[in-house]
């Protein structure tokens, strides 16, 4: 058991509200280079389904346990007595009353600036009804020097090993503001030996605990030699130290100092950084409470900076008379860099895994193969030139993303018989969701279904190359066994034709600089037309040698267009184009609702023998 | 911010939205009342409220000040047309209240309430450390300052129940109201409304109930701004306008709109444009020393700016900031062809990232640097934090190559010691 003047000492372990990585990493650096062991015990974050939060303990990583509610992590932890509150100004009045409930925590620590004056002295009222303490609202919390580190208090580690907040001295400080804790810190390091402890109340008018409740404290804390006090203009509680002081409550030497001296010399109202610094009456003001601490006993300087000699003066005076002995520093370990700040400052360098060359998202706003979101918006980005930047790495010319395009909206859907579609509505009244059901479709495309685009640009593109002429081409491959990609419909003939392909065709016809493969490929549908009427040219060949034909008119070479459609590009096209489709077909089971499709017994001719022996 | 006053009108208009909520059938509150800003159209004004023709009215400014009737600034009894003209000579128009100056812009018009001055009553609330405090006379109105010795005041311990407090408040009504029991009522269910929207301060004096009608003739009203996420829709649409005389300037109003918008925080009051010594001070407790310094000093009369940037501001929130200050301080040179000195001051950041707030203040010097010379200006900068090594550097690198004469110190300098450096200058 530590002492009740004690809130903070090296057990001391807390319940940290919000999964807030960088002040929890804090907290633990901290622990890491003054050698304790980690000072959280569980973290509490409502919202998040996560079990653990992994942070650094020095090099070693360890794993805090994360719980849905205060009453769970308080339950599991019982060691904890403190809570430092990093939730929200909206959350946090309701999280600190409900730790407050909790037998086990004692000290609570709210962080959130923004609380209603009302629910906050409420907080306040409960804490003192239980014999608890709640510090802040509003505030960076505290330090117990070499103990326990709250939040983001004392800065970075260099900051608080410079001010000497990693191991005890013989001051007891207490301050308002949270940025001039770290400032007197750093004057009592300068000054004398450092701090005992350090505590922010915060800048809100009614602070959960206040100067003279946490210099009571340091009064009994027979390490604590001497206090300082930093008050500020606004706000009586200044006075309540005053009374202490001249009822002797206050014993050792205060060193006392009020901000906000220059207010009387502005005319009207300007409201200082701090919700709780407006003088309304000249009680309230910072040189009425100089004036009167100086009154009261408290060793008041004539300004902010008349603060360094006077800690340093009362420092030599308790050491002359041995009230304060020579600190031993401790060793202070290193504490290991971390990644990002080390690859910051160049002392690091590290493989990258991945190569990204088509889009980053880190800047600004998110850029396609360079090109920022808003021109795409504003600049009057077509669908086809987004897949030109994202799959080619440039803008096609006008005709060219038309055609992409045109090829989506060809490729789109097929009817509810072909073998995806049906495989994605079996899927969707199986039950499945969208995704799943979409996968199921996509799953269908290949050398059969749907491949035929692929195979029509690489076969016709071999054969046109290799000096093939038609009526070659269509000998080698029946030679070879192969049906030719991209030749041959089920109903559709010469006479009656393909509308899709006459509509590519014009097209190409009309925009393409060049259609080499085209003909060629008009030619081969010549050769196979005349041996049956329904071997035309049908649309996955028409698409397929039209897109050599594109990527030609561009410019590839013929490697880097077998390159293009090795890796699937055509595929894609397809697969893109044909998910429009599948989604419908979905969409469309889902609004029917029909149950699980069952295939008919009938429809299935069952030809099962058992094995002869 | 927490306090901050709102006007006449919205008072008594958030009275009137959650009258019902607190008093039920028993009292009734005819809020009648109008608001006429700089822009209100008056003909307008006279459609929406058909009353405005027919009754006797009352006018006056409606702008967070009080003793206006002292300043001869109410006019009682009046008909629609003589309001009109004496809003039409008092708006726009400057009036010295107390030792504040500003401009005239609100007015409230209400139904002139005839009744006798015996009527008049003083209820007040307050908030405090340990609980609140009600104030009750049976003498209100404009005399109440010197007949306090017949208020009654009440302490209203924070801790105990909304029954006790009924109770407290309904025994302690001052023996000269005539009908004790329905003031008590009225009074304690006021207070449920004043804990309930968050008011810090309400004051209504005088009060005038006749029967079941409760007329609250003049009202003062400081919300607790902090409550906007909890009470905001029973609030409605409010605003908070600056004090009397602190109408904000245009660069005030430009950082007050980035300060609301922003998770960091970002406070600028110019003290006095002609001033020679700016300040961009990092910290609500630093600014406020750093100004203390400079007062102390002796130089508060030529102090330019109060200030502070706090929070974590992104660096495009400081460059922003900085540079409606550079803005400001460039604007035309010290008429004595004296230097002006910059102060970019604060103390040891606790998370403040000193090397990203900094780089905004380098931009904004970046982009004035003619002008800031042209002005004469001189730069001391002292601040620790998280990466002000980097920060430090960078500024005194950025200052060098732009022929900016600055000095630069971290934090084993003392925090203010830059401030005597810099008035030697000055």
């Amino acid at each position: 058991m530590k002492p009740d003047y004690t809130l903070f000492d090296r057990d001391t372990v807390a319940i940290f509200w919000g999964l807030h990585a960088a002040p929890i990493q804090r907290m633990l650096d901290y622990d890491y280079i003054v050698g304790r062991k980690p000072s959280i015990s569980a973290i509490v974050a409502p919202t998040r389904s996560q079990r653990f939060h992994k942070c650094f303990y020095g090099t070693d990583e360890v794993l805090i346990p994360v719980y849905r509610s205060v009453e769970a992590a308080a339950a599991a932890h019982p060691e904890a007595d403190v809570m430092v509150n990093f939730a929200s100004f909206r959350t946090a009045y309701g999280e600190t009353m409900a730790a407050l409930e909790e037998e086990t925590i004692r000290t609570v620590a709210v962080i959130a600036e923004g609380i209603p004056e009302r629910l906050a002295r409420g907080m306040r009222d409960r804490a003192r009804e239980l014999g608890k303490v709640v510090i802040g609202p509003a505030t960076v919390g505290g330090i117990a020097a070499g103990a326990f580190r709250i939040g983001n208090s004392g800065g970075t580690i260099e900051a608080i090993v410079a001010a000497k907040l990693h191991r005890p001295g013989s001051v007891g400080l207490v301050t308002r503001s949270g940025g001039l804790f770290n400032e007197l810190a750093s004057v009592i390091a300068r000054n004398a030996d450092g701090v005992v402890e350090g505590i922010a109340i915060g800048g809100d008018r009614f602070p959960g605990s206040d100067f003279l409740d946490h210099l009571r404290r340091y009064e009994k804390d027979p390490r604590v030699k001497f206090h300082v006090m930093l008050g500020e203009i606004g706000g009586t509680l200044e006075y309540r130290v005053m009374e202490a002081l001249e009822k002797r409550e206050i014993r050792k030497p205060l060193i006392a100092w009020c901000i906000g001296t220059c207010a009387g010399l502005f005319p009207g109202e300007v409201q200082f950084g701090h919700a709780g610094a407006r003088a309304g009456r000249e009680r309230e003001t910072a040189v009425a409470k100089n004036r009167a601490l100086k009154e009261a006993g408290a060793l008041v300087p004539d300004s902010f900076d008349g603060l360094p000699e006077l800690i340093r003066a009362t420092y030599e005076e308790l050491k002359e008379k041995g009230e304060i002995e020579e600190t031993v520093e401790p060793e202070v370990p290193e504490l290991p860099l971390d990644f990002a700040v080390a690859l910051k400052q160049g002392k690091v360098r590290r493989p990258r895994n991945f190569i990204c060359t088509i889009s980053d998202d880190r800047g600004e706003e998110p850029t396609y193969c360079g090109v920022p979101m808003s021109e795409v918006i504003e600049g009057g980005y077509s669908l086809g030139d987004v897949i030109s930047l994202l799959w080619f790495k440039r803008r096609f010319p006008k005709w060219a993303s038309e055609f992409i395009e045109m090829v989506l909206k060809v490729v789109a859907d097929h009817g509810p018989a072909v073998s995806g579609a049906h495989n994605a509505r079996v899927a969707a009244r199986a039950g499945k969701d969208l995704v799943s059901a979409l996968a199921s479709g996509i799953l269908t495309v290949g050398p059969r279904f749907g491949g035929a685009i692929d195979g029509a640009a690489h076969w016709f593109k071999w054969a046109k190359e290799q000096g093939l002429a038609p009526d070659e081409f269509v000998e080698r491959m029946k030679q070879e066994g192969k049906l030719i990609p991209g030749i041959g419909h089920r109903i559709k003939s010469v006479r009656n034709p393909d509308k899709r392909v006459e509509l590519l065709k014009a097209y190409a016809g009309e925009k393409f600089p060049k259609t080499e493969l085209l003909d060629y490929a008009l030619e081969v549908e010549r050769v196979t037309t005349a041996k049956r009427e329904n071997l035309i040219l049908n649309v996955d060949g028409t698409i397929g040698v039209l897109f050599v034909d594109l990527l030609a008119s561009l410019g590839y070479s013929s490697r880097e267009i077998d390159e293009v459609i090795e890796a699937g590009a055509l595929n894609g096209l397809f697969v893109l184009g044909r998910s429009i489709g599948f989604i419908g077909h979905i969409l469309d089971e889902k609004r029917l609702g029909m149950p699980l499709y069952r295939h008919p017994w009938d429809d299935i001719l069952y030809a099962v023998e058992r094995p002869s022996n | 911010m927490a306090q901050r006053g709102i006007r006449e009108y919205h008072g008594k208009a958030i009275l009137h939205r959650n009258w019902a909520d607190y008093f039920g059938a028993e009292f009734r509150y005819p809020f009648r009342a109008a608001l006429v800003g700089p822009d209100t159209d008056l003909a307008g004004l006279q459609a929406k409220h058909p009353w405005l023709r027919k009754e006797r009215l009352v006018v006056k400014p409606d702008q967070l000040f009080g003793k206006r009737g002292k300043h001869g600034l109410v006019q009682v009894d009046k008909t629609w047309e003589e309001v009109r003209a004496w809003i039409e000579t008092h708006q726009e128009k400057r009036m010295k209240i107390g030792n504040v100056e500003g401009k005239l812009t609100h007015f409230l018009v209400e139904p002139y309430i005839p009744h006798a001055p015996e009527e008049e009553r003083y209820l007040a609330f307050t908030t405090g450390d340990d609980g609140d405090t009600a104030y009750m006379s049976p003498l209100g109105g404009v005399d109440i300052e010197e007949l306090w010795d017949k208020v009654v005041e009440v302490h209203i311990p924070s801790t105990i129940s909304i029954e006790e407090v009924e109770e407290l408040i309904r025994s302690s009504v001052p023996e000269g109201v005539p009908d004790r029991e329905a003031f008590g009522k009225f009074a304690s269910g006021l207070y449920r409304l004043f804990c309930d929207l968050h008011f810090t301060y309400l004051e209504l004096n005088p009060v005038v109930i006749k029967d079941d009608e409760v007329f609250p003739l003049d009202l003062v009203a400081r919300l607790d701004d902090t409550a906007q996420f909890l009470v905001g829709k029973k609030w409605g649409q409010i605003e908070f306008p600056a004090p009397f005389g602190r109408e904000l300037t245009p660069e005030e109003g430009l950082i007050k709109e980035l300060d609301e918008k922003s998770g960091a925080s970002l406070k600028l009051t110019i003290l006095n444009p002609e001033g020679r010594i700016w300040t961009l001070v990092a910290g609500g407790g630093a600014s406020v020393v750093y100004t203390d310094t400079i007062a102390d000093l002796g130089a508060a009369g030529e102090l330019a700016n109060y200030g502070e940037y706090s929070g974590n501001p992104t660096t495009s929130e400081t460059y922003a900031y900085a540079k409606t200050v550079l803005d400001l301080m460039t604007r035309k040179p010290d008429p004595k062809g004296r230097p002006k000195v910059l102060i970019i001051g604060g103390g040891i950041a606790n998370f403040t990232d000193v090397s990203r707030t900094f780089d905004g203040i380098i931009q904004a010097l970046r982009e004035y640097a003619d002008r800031l010379k042209k002005v004469g200006v001189r730069i001391y900068v002292r601040r620790g934090g998280p990466g002000y090594q980097e920060g430090l550097r960078r500024i005194k690198e950025a200052c060098e190559e732009l022929g900016l004469p600055c000095e630069v110190y971290g934090p084993e300098l003392h925090m203010t010691a830059i401030v005597p450096m810099a008035l030697k200058e000055a």
